[in-house]
């Protein structure tokens, strides 16, 4: 199993990957405070970039409504804490249905109906308002006033109950991350993971070389909308507070696929760099204003539009195929 | 309640969906002719707000008066960006001419953030509370001029698209790219007229909904969705369906509004959008499937 997911990675890539795992895990015993709160974000978008490049990046199908499955993980998890108790581990397990019934309902509407391409971007960016504005108006979830999880002086980390320091939060991350970067790479080196990139190509000769293109996507959107919500599940409890214009918002949906995009859509290692190139940067510059006294409220969005637009007219495949050439750890060719 | 007050509520729903229409015409312009989707459009009509707003409060220019010199400014602007940044990507597959106009868009909207801030702007025109009264129909001024404004600008439009030299060359891009080359038309001069008339549309658009509304950054992605929900309803690239989506977004809003509340007003645009997808995808106005 081992030796099937190394298959044909370079030794230094192997290497390098092991080094990387090493410093992350050591990190927050050096990190600051505030660092350490950057690595989380840093961590979080690299998380559901991974998932959110299962559909886009594999299966070829631009969702630009994953705020949708965040905000249902987080919902879920958060409204069976604060009204029945319900710790998030077990609020996973209604979470992760939830987000994954709504992936299926996204996908067999537009599926079935052959809504495809720019009308399935939009179609997600409007069931994903259509949530905003519903929870706004679901007063069982605190409606547009906000979902507030209690908040308690933290004397010990209770990993239970997520209730603790945010290193904690800082270690399920990394978790979820490696995890997904080794069941993204087992996908793709399996039969659907084939499938998905034969859909992508071309939908048209997929389907007329028997692929059964409808089952495929399925299975694409209901894994990358379970994988997704359970960010939403960390998101909720490290936050502490919920609120539909934030959580729905398409803003939050772009943000989420900026990181793949910027770091290469269907590469492995791309959602994770990305995320360290924008969220790094992104911080370091409201660093910089606020050292300069400057208070932009929107310059960091300025910056990741400008990201956005250079990567997508000089480096389209985005930045890891390119760094990868450029430090000698391209894949060999099987 | 009393039925005038239905009616009264439907027909600024219609004269609002006038303007909508109005919105939607360029973004439909835009994808007939180049099948570029303008994920930037709400954002190009804000850009037109704070002109008109910025020209009021600094000048008192009223924003009627103004809206054909701050069309001609949006018009600039898409000629441009065509121009410049979305040409190299009429060949590219469209989810990254897509994912260029949402780097446009993301841009645009916080630059207004960063110089106009989040607040909302008003327009107080010496009009703002006239109305007129027809039997038990109570209009809004406001609401009339924008729809009479919306009115004529279609129209001018569907003119110079049916009678005018340029407007014919563009149509033979629209229908037939190599053809059009082969015959000898500019093909990039063209399809950046095109834009630029797109984003004039949207500039006349946002001139007359400065009259209706108050204006916050936030509103361009708002626009751009309810531009996109509009399209599709009416038919993507179909230029009297724009219109005919345009007003029956704005019924379907005012009623929302009236019937269960105001927030809740966008819901039943999507569950229109949702529907019109489902069932029939090419939309009320258009031909082919899409």
């Amino acid at each position: 199993m081992i030796a099937r997911l190394i298959e044909g990675v370079p030794r230094r890539a192997l290497l390098l990957l092991g080094a990387l795992l090493i410093v992350l895990i050591a990190a927050p015993l050096f990190a600051s405070d505030y660092l350490l709160t950057v690595l989380i974000l840093i961590l979080y978008f690299a998380y559901i970039g991974q998932s959110w490049n299962i559909m886009m990046g594999f299966a070829g199908q631009l969702s630009l409504g994953h705020a949708l499955y965040v905000g249902l993980g987080a919902y879920t998890a958060a409204a069976l804490y604060v009204h029945f108790g319900i710790g998030p581990w077990f609020g996973l397990l209604v979470a992760v249905p939830v987000a994954a019934l709504a992936g299926a309902f996204v996908g067999f509407l537009a599926f079935r109906f052959r809504v495809a391409g720019v009308y399935f971007a939009i179609l997600t960016i409007a069931l994903a308002e259509f949530a905003r504005v519903g929870f706004d108006h679901l007063s069982w979830t605190g409606g547009s006033a906000g979902l507030f999880l209690p908040v308690a002086q933290f004397t010990h980390n209770d990993l239970w109950h997520l209730r603790g320091h945010p290193a904690m939060f800082y270690y399920i991350l990394l978790a979820a991350t490696v995890l997904a970067l080794i069941f993204c790479r087992a996908l793709l080196q399996s039969r659907v993971g084939y499938f998905w990139l034969a859909i992508r190509e071309d939908e048209e000769a997929a389907l007329s070389a028997g692929i059964d293109v409808f089952r495929y996507k399925m299975i694409a959107v209901v894994i990358s909308a379970a994988m997704t919500s359970f960010a939403g599940v960390i998101y909720a409890f490290y936050y502490n507070n919920l609120f539909p214009e934030q959580v729905f918002h398409i803003l939050r949906s772009i943000e989420i696929i900026l990181g793949p995009i910027v770091g290469g859509i269907g590469t492995l290692f791309g959602p994770i760099l990305g995320a360290v190139l924008l969220t790094g940067l992104a911080e370091t510059l409201t660093a910089a204003l606020n050292a300069l006294g400057v208070d932009l409220p929107g310059a960091k969005q300025v910056f990741y539009g400008i990201c956005l637009l250079l990567v997508i007219v000089a480096l389209p495949d985005g930045v890891w195929p390119w760094l990868r050439k450029r430090i000698g750890l391209a894949e060999r060719q099987k | 309640m009393p039925f005038d007050v239905y009616l009264n509520v439907a027909v600024g729903g219609v004269l609002t969906g006038l303007v909508y229409g109005l919105m939607a015409l360029g973004l439909s312009v835009i994808f007939g002719v180049m099948r570029v989707v303008n994920f930037a459009h709400g954002e190009m009509m804000t850009i037109a707000m704070y002109i008109a707003v910025t020209l009021f409060s600094a000048f008192h220019l009223d924003p009627l008066i103004m809206l054909v010199p701050i069309a001609a400014v949006l018009f600039a602007f898409g000629y441009v960006l065509q121009v410049r940044l979305i040409n190299p990507f009429i060949t590219r597959p469209d989810t990254s001419q897509f994912l260029l106009l949402v780097a446009v868009a993301i841009i645009i909207v916080n630059l207004l953030l960063i110089v106009f801030g989040p607040d909302a702007r008003t327009v107080q025109a010496s009009y703002a509370y006239d109305s007129f009264q027809l039997g038990p129909l109570i209009v809004d001024a406001t609401k009339l001029y924008a729809g009479l404004a919306a009115i004529v600008v279609a129209i001018a439009l569907f003119a110079f698209f049916q009678y005018s030299q340029i407007g014919i060359a563009i149509r033979a891009c629209a229908d037939n790219y190599t053809g059009a080359l082969v015959v000898g038309l500019d093909v990039k001069h063209l399809y950046a007229l095109t834009f630029g008339i797109g984003a004039a549309c949207v500039g006349a658009a946002g001139v007359m909904m400065v009259l209706i509304v108050d204006v916050t950054p936030a509103l361009g992605p708002a626009y751009t969705l309810l531009a996109f929900v509009i399209v599709i309803t009416g038919g993507l690239g179909s230029m009297p369906g724009a219109l005919v989506g345009g007003v029956l977004i704005g019924l379907t809003e005012a009623m929302a509004g009236l019937l269960f509340t105001p927030s809740a007003k966008s819901m039943f645009s999507f569950a229109v959008l949702v529907l019109v997808l489902l069932f029939r995808p090419q939309g009320i106005m258009g031909k082919r499937a899409a």
